[in-house]
């Protein structure tokens, strides 16, 4: 009985030590991608590759993602506006929620499971066919040749999807609202302008898809990097990234939102 | 597949996401609508600026004709200092008053501006004499409660 208890407790320990110390080989490895990323620049072919596999064979699921969100919104806004007489506002409506938090929030989300998987499933791969290996026996950094160019790509990808899907959900909100359901145009677009700003609500979400980036691209690389050698371990990773890292998205949303917008 | 054909790919979808920001940026928020550079500023002293904000909007005949650049509170006189940004191209005259109003019931706080029929107009960094405070609810309310009792109890 007291073997029991005692399992028990060295089982909640060891998984406790086990995850900080997953935590410090991952900062480690996040600060050794930082330093090693002069190739990814210097040889930048190498970059547009990987934002060729990130960020274009992303665009058909953001965009689609986007219009269809948009069009929801519309729907939404303007079924519960038009109950105010002020349907004019669904403008307003869907692009501040899209600018602010659902383009950066949502896209990060699908880039997560679109191009973070398959960037863990790869790398993965590569270490259970110790091609890593052999890279390092052939002196050429790994981190340097692999890791540093999916990650800029995922960071240089991430902001440009979010002005994507931002700007198809507006557009259909347009469609839904101004050619669907008969809104003015006039008044669709001159109170989204009125009321969205330049700095505080376009700039505060590119800053917002930035750092969904850098955190998404690099959870993923990080558990592909860290992978089990197995087919078992990969899938895992592979799992483990796309919950890890939706999980990164929706809680930095929540600090980022508290610091930019405190309601001023 | 062939490095000519991802380059594009690539740069198609640069290109694309840049133009998406610039329509975010021109179309959808207001930056192109008023530009700082050509406008000149006027400050006005409230009692009470109620629920007014910074870059809110600045109205004359209900036309936008600036943004609201700045709120402080005077610690000599104690009142609120609203410095506004008007539009250079927009001229009032030196008696204009600025009243501080709601847009709809329920709507955002606005400064407008009500010119009046002095022939010469006001000057950057000029303080406006006269200006109304914003309306409070609470205490139109209270001064309806205090005139229903000082009428007597009905008959």
């Amino acid at each position: 009985m007291d073997s029991v208890l005692l399992r028990a407790l060295r089982h909640i320990g060891h998984r406790v030590i086990d995850g900080v110390w997953r935590l410090g080989y991952a900062s480690r490895f996040f600060a050794l991608v930082l330093l090693r990323s002069g190739p990814s620049f210097r040889r930048f072919p190498l970059t547009v590759r990987e934002i060729y596999y990130a960020g274009v064979l992303s665009l058909i699921i953001i965009l689609v993602s986007g219009l269809f969100v948009g069009m929801v919104l519309g729907l939404q806004g303007y079924d519960t506006l038009q109950r105010f007489g002020s349907e004019e506002a669904v403008g307003t409506l869907v692009a501040l929620s899209l600018v602010r938090e659902l383009g950066p929030v949502v896209a990060a989300l699908l880039f997560a499971s679109r191009a973070g998987s398959a960037m863990t499933a790869e790398i993965g791969l590569m270490k259970a066919t110790e091609q890593i290996t052999a890279l390092d026996m052939m002196a050429i950094d790994p981190i340097a040749r692999i890791v540093g160019p999916r990650f800029w790509a995922g960071v240089i990808s991430m902001p440009l999807l979010a002005a994507l899907f931002s700007a198809m959900g507006i557009f259909g909100g347009y469609l839904i609202a101004v050619v669907l359901l008969g809104v003015d145009a006039g008044a669709f677009w001159s109170q989204m302008q009125a009321s969205v700003d330049l700095q505080e609500d376009v700039m505060n979400g590119v800053i917002k898809s930035i750092v969904f980036g850098v955190a998404v691209t690099a959870i993923a690389l990080f558990e592909g990097y860290d992978a089990p050698p197995t087919a078992e371990g990969v899938s895992g990773a592979t799992t483990r990234t796309v919950v890890t890292s939706s999980l990164a998205v929706l809680a930095l949303d929540f600090v980022l939102t508290a610091f930019m917008f405190r309601g001023t | 597949m062939d490095r000519r054909v991802i380059d594009l790919w690539v740069g198609i979808f640069v290109v694309a996401g840049i133009a998406a920001f610039f329509v975010l940026a021109l179309q959808v928020s207001n930056a192109g609508s008023f530009n700082t550079a050509d406008s000149y500023r006027l400050i006005a002293e409230f009692n009470n600026i109620g629920g007014l904000r910074v870059q809110a909007p600045i109205k004359s005949a209900g036309v936008v004709v600036g943004r609201v650049d700045s709120i402080e509170f005077d610690n000599d006189k104690f009142v609120a200092r609203v410095v506004m940004r008007l539009d250079k191209r927009i001229k009032l005259p030196k008696d204009t008053i600025a009243s501080i109003l709601t847009s709809g019931l329920l709507g955002e706080q606005y400064i407008g501006l009500d010119g009046g029929g002095d022939p010469v107009n006001l000057a950057d960094g000029e303080r406006l004499k006269q200006t109304q405070s914003a309306v409070v609810l609470e205490k139109l309310i209270g001064q309806f409660l205090y005139g229903k009792a000082a009428e007597g109890p009905a008959k």
